[in-house]
Formats: structure tokens, C-alpha cells, sequence
């Protein structure tokens, strides 16, 4: 995937990851099911309203709490495409790496897109377009090694690669 | 340019190489690889994608059912008979079978398997607890415990620091968990993301290795890699008395860079209770009296989890609720961490105090902490938790609360039935 354009969930500081996927469903890693279950905690509406290729976009340390690999799992599953944030929390950040859900650390988006809005994002050159408000933005691109494992579509394949 | 603790063990773990920095990008070897009944099964689904014959090093590897265990539902133990069968078909040395078993992060020091200078990755956040024994441990995810155990390496960004510098001593009833607790408050949940937490100074040998592992285990809660304490005679007659495994003792340079300092007066700290739902809202117990002459009314209150399970812990809540009774209307659930601590809190008649005083004692487990069962709380609800996150919904209902406290105040809190510290008694 080189592009991903979709409408915006839009979210506040330290999202953790009970809310993005509770414990009491963690008896399960089928990814449907836990994308079903997705944010229910804290936005009962977004599985209900969450369409394939959307974005969700929020502030500061995104992810924070459990080292559940459920939970950019359920994000992905869901539909999403790229999760933008001021920054993401380090277990959660490597997990969405090693699985090949896209994430960009971008403060200045994170801060101007509200929810709603249409956004497309370049993941060749971390450029962000709200196309709604008209607004772009540069994200963080990957370090080269961090590159390669997504190039490579993620760890499993990383290490088949070695 | 001097290391820190951290990134000399981290240097001391890459092929080839003596010195790093904060930021590089390093595939680092690894001396133990940790996962449990929730984040295995992923684990073991994903390494068997990868090309490989098998694990990398079968005494290297630990596997502990402790999360939704005893067996929760059926699900839950589908999840486990896939990493017992894994377990059994890999000849994994360290699979610990429920009767065995204990929380993850009680349980590995206490086996032994964590020793100074180790380098750990655990598919679990709170693997930083080994820090408090000299160790780089930190919490990784599903996927890079499959590759650890499939190829004994894993990839880091070498973190920066920054330094604790503690001194003084805790007064009665104030321990590790008001410590880190004060400190989360003091920099908040993301305070320390990406970054080492390096805590250093005199007060240290004031504080027990129980204090020690309760603070390195809640690093994760102000977003760091890892908490690390230097290793000292308290921590060596620790691993001595529980560890057969070579150990290594790395020192920070004395040059070494961090990017922040804070000093911490220990016989400053009072009781901390962190409110919900962010472990970083920290308030002392004499501002939670102030502000609420009336008491803040609790429901249930949970003693144990990999943050506040051991012997410790267990002695200062049977010494506050010793010929007391758990307030009308109060749950009361306390959960040694491991059997061996079970077993101790039998023998010198803990237990029977708890029970006594009208509370009820489970089997290890993480159970509650987590939502997961045994203690789930209705909506409305609060609880005062000596667990490690207070999460919207982490104990159960969306609408109940949490509130992080030591063994001390969760104890005097379950007798007087709103959030007490046992000073008043």
C-alpha cells in the first residue's frame, strides 16, 4: 500500500489500549472479531461507523498501557489505514511495525485534522494532505531498518528474509 | 561520550560492537525471551510462519500462564493448550504449569531467571520489573516474542535517560509504590517515553528489593523502555539466594548524558493514591482527606498483581487489617503472586489474618488487575487497587473507577471502608 485516503476518527491524549481493545476480550486473537470490538470503551459509534481505508488521527501518546499485539490487531482489522499521532507509546509503536499497520508520528497533523475530515497520506514521502481543510503536512519518515521490515511486509517475513 | 546502565548492556548484547548512543538502531542478542497465556498463542501462530526449525534456545524461553488463569473460559483454555502443547513439543525448560506458576514478573526473579546484566524482552509491558536486579528488560509485543524465540535477537532503538537521584529513607507505612506513583505524577504517562529510567543515589539501599521491583515494574507507566537500578549488596544477596545464573554488573559512566535530572527525597514521599483514570493523576493522602472530610467512598479492594504481590506486600496489609474487620458492604481480594509467597503467607499466618478479617485469598493470578475475571467491578464502582493502571474499563464497567494505592492504604481503605492511610489507625 503506497497511499491511503479515508474520512478521520479523531482522538484526545494517551488513548490506551484497554479502550482501543478491553482485556475481557482478549480470550480470542481471530483479528474479525476483535476489529468488531474496536474503541467500543470509548466511541461505541466508531465500529459502526468505521469504513475500510479510514484514518484515525490523535494527540499525544497513542496506545499506551499493555504490550497487546490485539490491539493495533483490532485497528487494523477494523479498516484503518494509518493511525497519525503526536506520538505513539513505544510498545505499541513496535507492534504496529512488526504487524504492517501503517503509523505516522506527526505533531502539526495530529494538532490541525478534526474529525470528519478527508485525508490523504503518502507513506513514500510521509506527506499528509487534508484535503478538507487544504492543509499538508510532513510526517516523520521510517528510519531505513524500520523501512525494510515494512517494505518487507512486516517481522514474520523480515526474519524469512534474513 | 559516556553510557548510560542501560545502553552498556545493550552494547554489551550486539555482535561487534563496544560503543552506543542514544538513537542508533541495533538487533540485539537475548538472554531470556517471556510470554503468557494471552500473548503466546499469537506468538506461536506467528512463529510458525517463520522459516525456522524451531526455538533458538529451549532454556532461554519462559512461559507462564497467568493471565486468564485458572482457566477462565473455554477460549481461555484453548489459548493455554496451545502454549502447553508448544511447551511440550519445543522441550521449553521453563514452562510453569498452574500449581507451579505464578504472576510472570513475581515469579521469573524469584526462579532465578533474571539475573544483573541480562538482556530480556517479554511479550508483557510490566517485563521492566527485572531492572529493580541490574537487568535491560522491557515489554515487547506478540510478533517480536515470535522472532525472539525463533532466532534469540530482537530490534531497539537505544534509549536515552533520565536519572532519579534518590535519597533519604521512607517513613512507616510509605513504600516503592507511593515512590513511583509520586515520581508518574511528577512527569507523567508519557514522561518517560522512549527513554531509560535510571535510578540512582544513596536512599537506594534503604529501599527492599520488593520496593525495587514495584518501581522498575511501573516504568512502563510513565512510558519508558525500562527502569534500572544499579546492583548492590542487597540485590547480589537477592540473586544469590535465588540464582544459579552467571550474572554481569554494568556501571553508567561517569560521563554519561541524560537528558534529565530529578532528585527525589524519599522521607518526603507520603501515601500516593493515583485517581482515575491515568496512573499519573497522583494525589497524597492528606490532600484526598482534605478534600473529602466525608471519606471517598470504595466498594472493593485488591491486594497483589505482579506490582504489589509479594511477601512485602502481603506482611504490611496483614499488619493494618491484623485483628480487624473489612468494612460492611467491602470486597476485600487479596492475591499472593506466587505459590512460594503463597505458602510464606501461610506459614507466618497471614492468610489466616486476611481471612479473619473477612477477606478472600485466591490462587496466583492477574485475574483482576486486568478485568479479566475474579473481581470485575460494576458500574459505579470504585476500587482501591495495588495494581499498576487505572484505565477507563480496566477493572470492568466503563463507568467504574480505579484508584492506585500501596498495600498499606488499600488495607486500611478495605477496613474503613473509604481511601485511608493506615497512619490514622
Amino acid at each position: 500500500m503506497k497511499t491511503a485516503k479515508g474520512n478521520v476518527f479523531k482522538y484526545g491524549d494517551n488513548v490506551d489500549t484497554d479502550v482501543i481493545i478491553p482485556a475481557r476480550l482478549l480470550n480470542t486473537f481471530d483479528p474479525a472479531e476483535l476489529g468488531s470490538h474496536c474503541m467500543e470503551d470509548i466511541d461505541s459509534d466508531f465500529v459502526k461507523k468505521v469504513k475500510n481505508g479510514d484514518i484515525i488521527v490523535a494527540t499525544k501518546n497513542f496506545g499506551c498501557g499493555s504490550s497487546r499485539e490485539h490491539a493495533p490487531i483490532a485497528i487494523k482489522a477494523a479498516g484503518i489505514s494509518v493511525v497519525i499521532a503526536e506520538t505513539f507509546a513505544r510498545i505499541f509503536y513496535r507492534n504496529a511495525i512488526n504487524i504492517g499497520l501503517p503509523i505516522i508520528e506527526c505533531p502539526a497533523a495530529a494538532q490541525g485534522i478534526s474529525l470528519g475530515d478527508v485525508v490523504e497520506v503518502d507513506f513514500n514521502t510521509g506527506l499528509i494532505n487534508n484535503l478538507t481543510q487544504g492543509q499538508s503536512y510532513q510526517g516523520q519518515a521510517f528510519p531505513p531498518f524500520m523501512q525494510k521490515i515494512i517494505d518487507v511486509g512486516g517481522l514474520v517475513n523480515y526474519v524469512n528474509s534474513l | 561520550m559516556g553510557m548510560t546502565m542501560t545502553q552498556k548492556i545493550l552494547a554489551a548484547h550486539v555482535d561487534g560492537v563496544k560503543e552506543l548512543k542514544a538513537g542508533q538502531l541495533i538487533e540485539a542478542n537475548l538472554d531470556l525471551v517471556l510470554g503468557n497465556d494471552i500473548t503466546a498463542p499469537i506468538a506461536i501462530k506467528e512463529m510458525e510462519k517463520m522459516n525456522v526449525r524451531g526455538v533458538f534456545d529451549k532454556s532461554k524461553i519462559a512461559l507462564v500462564p497467568d493471565h486468564f488463569t485458572p482457566n477462565r473460559d473455554i477460549k481461555s483454555a484453548e489459548n493455554c493448550k496451545i502454549m502447553r502443547e508448544f511447551a511440550i513439543r519445543n522441550d521449553i525448560t521453563h514452562y510453569f504449569e498452574i500449581g507451579e506458576m505464578g504472576i510472570e514478573h513475581a515469579l521469573l526473579p524469584e526462579k532465578g531467571l533474571t539475573v544483573a546484566g541480562d538482556l530480556i524482552i517479554g511479550a508483557d509491558s510490566h517485563t521492566c520489573t527485572y531492572g529493580a536486579l541490574g537487568a535491560f528488560s522491557t515489554g515487547v509485543g506478540s510478533t517480536d516474542m515470535a522472532a525472539g524465540m525463533a532466532i534469540g535477537k530482537a530490534w531497539f532503538k537505544v534509549p536515552a535517560a533520565i536519572r532519579f537521584n534518590l535519597t533519604g529513607k521512607l517513613n512507616k507505612w510509605v513504600s516503592g509504590k507511593d515512590v513511583i506513583l509520586h515520581i508518574i505524577g511528577m512527569i507523567g504517562v508519557d514522561g518517560a517515553l522512549y527513554k531509560s529510567m535510571e535510578f540512582v543515589g544513596d536512599g537506594i539501599k534503604n529501599l527492599s528489593m520488593d520496593d525495587r521491583f514495584t518501581i522498575a515494574n511501573m516504568a512502563i507507566e510513565a512510558g519508558a523502555k525500562n527502569g534500572i537500578f544499579p546492583v548492590d549488596e542487597l540485590a547480589l544477596e537477592y540473586m544469590k539466594a535465588h540464582s544459579d545464573k552467571p550474572y554481569t554488573i554494568y556501571e553508567a559512566d561517569f560521563d554519561a548524558v541524560y537528558d534529565e535530572d530529578y532528585p527525589i527525597d524519599l522521607s518526603t514521599i507520603r501515601p500516593t493514591v493515583s485517581f482515575p483514570h491515568l496512573p499519573e493523576n497522583a494525589k497524597t493522602i492528606d490532600e484526598i482527606i482534605s478534600a473529602y472530610p466525608e471519606g471517598l467512598k470504595i466498594d472493593q479492594v485488591v491486594i497483589g498483581s505482579c506490582t504489589n504481590g509479594r511477601i512485602d506486600d502481603l506482611r504490611t496489609a496483614a499488619l493494618v487489617m491484623k485483628g480487624r474487620k473489612v468494612a460492611k458492604g467491602m470486597r476485600c481480594i487479596v492475591i499472593p503472586a506466587t505459590q512460594k509467597i503463597y505458602l510464606e503467607a501461610v506459614e507466618e499466618g497471614l492468610i489466616k489474618t486476611f481471612i479473619e478479617a473477612g477477606a478472600v485469598v485466591s490462587t496466583p493470578t492477574c485475574g483482576p488487575c486486568w478485568g479479566g475475571f475474579l473481581g470485575v467491578l460494576a458500574s459505579g464502582e470504585r476500587c482501591v487497587s495495588t495494581t499498576n493502571r487505572n484505565f477507563v474499563g480496566r477493572m470492568g464497567h466503563v463507568d467504574s473507577e480505579i484508584y492506585l494505592a500501596s498495600p498499606a492504604v488499600a488495607a486500611a481503605s478495605s477496613i474503613t471502608g473509604v481511601i485511608s492511610s493506615p497512619e490514622a489507625f
